[in-house]
């Protein structure tokens, strides 16, 4: 398996940089990079987003199937969403099972999206115990400029808020549903490189931060998910500072994905 | 479920096909090299309603070891179908459909590729089919040879590939969805333009031999065709950088971007300007300061010059007429253009 190398030289300097309040694209530390989403961008899925976060570059498709529901929730839809670390996205990244880091982001994701109750499943219900919508949500990383984190997250809600629930496959006299999304979290992840916090980071400093967090809020700044990762650590007032952040920038980046 | 289109007719009397071809007329192909950044070499193609996205890695180590050739560098493509790119859900993960198509892929390329010029190594080449429809290994195929030259890989030539068949008793060019699903045969094809060797052959369904030979006929013409669209897409990208350092890397994106690219990269240059000149100050009002102090206290016009570089060339830039500094300094316009020139030029 490639191992990430980075410099000490390059990781003094991040962190030196840092210290003073600087980041090395000049950004400031609260700045998130320009943010492009192109919506319904594939024909072949029932929803699709393409989002560039910085140079982060990935793509999502929303497929819905019909399939049989789970045996305790009988008359629910079923939604499930996967991420991966594909090989295409970084020379470091490699094909087959995924790892626990693919995992990691898989799930968090999964929680920021599906926990937070986004989509009402109880519409998604064609005949109970036999038959449900299966919504799919995958997200598949084309290029890795850092903060996968959050470009998945967005990437998945616009994704989403352009799904239609394809009624007339079963029924050709019933229209496809725009599926419709009951709240919408939107995430923010934010590193510690030394002692300084800073949002959206970039992909060096993805690979020299000590501590990364991941803050999703909805509409009324309520948090919906947290995931907290690496061997660092943030101060209460650190967490909070995050959230904060989390609720203004998300605030700004929503009406960008879902409208 | 009931099939909607067995009972379609996939080609009229006048030879007009579903789509409104003609039996020898190619779907619209679009290709773009060096869409990825940090792929080695990367291309986006759209054929018809395929949607196909090539990065390519290497010449890098071979993992596992055991794949290594000590005579010459292998070549590895994965030809991956994304779960949402077709009409009923792919599991993802390779299949053996996928798999074989990256096996036959992965040999077409090797046969290109100068493999000899780096031993042990290998170049992957991952194929990711965004949407299909149709005709994606050729697809695929096309796209991962432009990948590889943007890559910078040796080879011989670009590979353009194309999927003929058989629908109605008629033979036609690239098969589209409906007629790869109901026609009577398919025949994927690769050809090398410059050597006509073919690296690529597959065929399922049913012909008879001429119907064959016209099929292959058919296939070469339109690989040239395919072939031309391919090294525009390379001089696309790669004609720009002859130009001085600066512009090439804006113009390789489309018109629109490279406007909003070149804004933002104004600012962020701002920036660093900015940035650096903060560092300076405050590194130099130390240094400066301490020299100033244990050395003769010097007019602070001597440490200027390299102090604060940018305002310096702005302010010769305004008396641009006297360029010989009457210190007899090297000429400051003459360090300006090279430091720019480096700075801005030393994108890739």
């Amino acid at each position: 398996m490639p191992v990430n190398i980075v410099s000490y030289i390059k990781k003094d300097y991040i962190r030196s940089m840092a210290e003073k309040g600087i980041r090395l694209d000049g950004r400031g530390m609260d700045e998130m990079r320009e943010l492009t989403v192109e919506k319904d961008y594939l024909g072949s899925a029932e929803g699709s987003a393409r989002i560039k976060l910085g140079k982060t570059d990935v793509v999502v498709g929303v497929k819905i199937d019909p399939g049989t529901p789970f045996s305790d929730r009988p008359n629910l839809g079923v939604l499930i969403s996967t991420a991966e670390l594909t090989a295409i996205s970084s020379p470091l990244h490699e094909s087959g099972p995924p790892r626990p880091p693919a995992i990691e982001l898989a799930r968090v994701t999964d929680r920021s999206i599906r926990e937070s109750q986004t989509i009402d499943l109880a519409p998604l219900c064609i005949e109970e115990g036999e038959k449900v919508w299966m919504i799919f949500i995958d997200i598949h990383p084309l290029d890795y400029h850092g903060n996968l984190f959050d470009a998945c997250q967005y990437g998945a809600m616009a994704a989403l808020s352009t799904a239609k629930v394809p009624w007339s496959k079963l029924d050709e006299k019933r229209k496809d549903e725009p599926l419709g999304t009951h709240t919408a979290p939107v995430s923010l992840t934010a590193v510690k490189i030394g002692s300084k916090v800073m949002i959206d980071p970039s992909l060096d400093e993805d690979e020299v931060a000590d501590a990364r967090i991941t803050v999703s809020t909805d509409e009324n700044g309520d948090i919906r998910a947290m995931q907290k990762g690496l061997n660092g650590s943030f101060t209460i007032d650190e967490v909070k500072y995050v959230v904060k952040l989390s609720e203004e920038l998300g605030s700004k980046v929503r009406p960008k994905l879902m409208d | 479920m009931s099939d909607p289109y067995t009972d379609i007719q996939l080609i009229d009397k006048k030879g007009k096909r579903l789509d409104g071809r003609k039996v020898d007329e190619l779907r619209p192909i679009t290709i773009e090299a060096g869409v990825l950044d940090r792929a080695d070499g990367s291309c986006f193609l759209e054929w018809g309603d395929n949607k196909v996205i090539v990065g390519v890695y290497g010449p890098r180590e071979v993992h596992p070891r055991h794949m290594q050739n000590p005579l010459r560098g292998i070549v590895r493509a994965r030809y991956n179908m994304t779960p949402f790119s077709v009409s009923e859900r792919k599991r993802p993960g390779p299949d053996r459909r996928s798999t074989e198509i990256s096996k036959l892929i992965s040999e077409a390329l090797e046969n290109v590729v100068l493999t000899d010029r780096f031993p042990r190594t290998t170049v992957d080449v991952f194929i990711e089919v965004l949407e299909a429809s149709a005709g994606t290994r050729c697809a695929g195929l096309t796209a991962a040879s432009v990948a590889l030259a943007d890559a910078g890989i040796p080879m011989k030539d670009l590979v353009p590939s194309v999927a003929s068949g058989k629908i109605g008793d008629k033979v036609v060019l690239d098969l589209g969805k409906e007629e790869d699903n109901f026609g009577e045969a398919d025949v994927p094809f690769a050809m090398v333009p410059r050597t006509g060797e073919v690296v690529l052959l597959q065929m399922d369904g049913h012909l008879t031999q001429e119907e064959f030979s016209e099929i292959l006929e058919m296939n070469r013409k339109a690989s040239m065709e395919i072939y031309e669209i391919q090294k525009a897409a390379l001089v696309k990208r790669y004609s720009s950088f002859t130009e001085e350092g600066e512009t090439s890397e804006e113009s390789e994106e489309p018109p629109k971007k490279a406007k909003e690219a070149k804004e933002a990269k104004e600012v962020k240059e701002v920036k660093e300007v900015k940035e650096v000149k903060e560092v300076k100050e405050t590194l130099e009002t130390k240094e400066v300061k301490e020299a100033l102090e244990t050395k003769e206290a010097k007019a602070p016009e001597e440490p200027a010059p390299h102090k604060d570089q940018k305002a310096d060339i702005q302010a010769h830039e305004v008396d641009a007429g006297e360029v010989k500094k009457p210190d007899g300094k090297p000429a400051p316009e003459e360090i300006k253009s090279g430091d720019t020139g480096t700075e801005e030029g030393g994108g890739k």
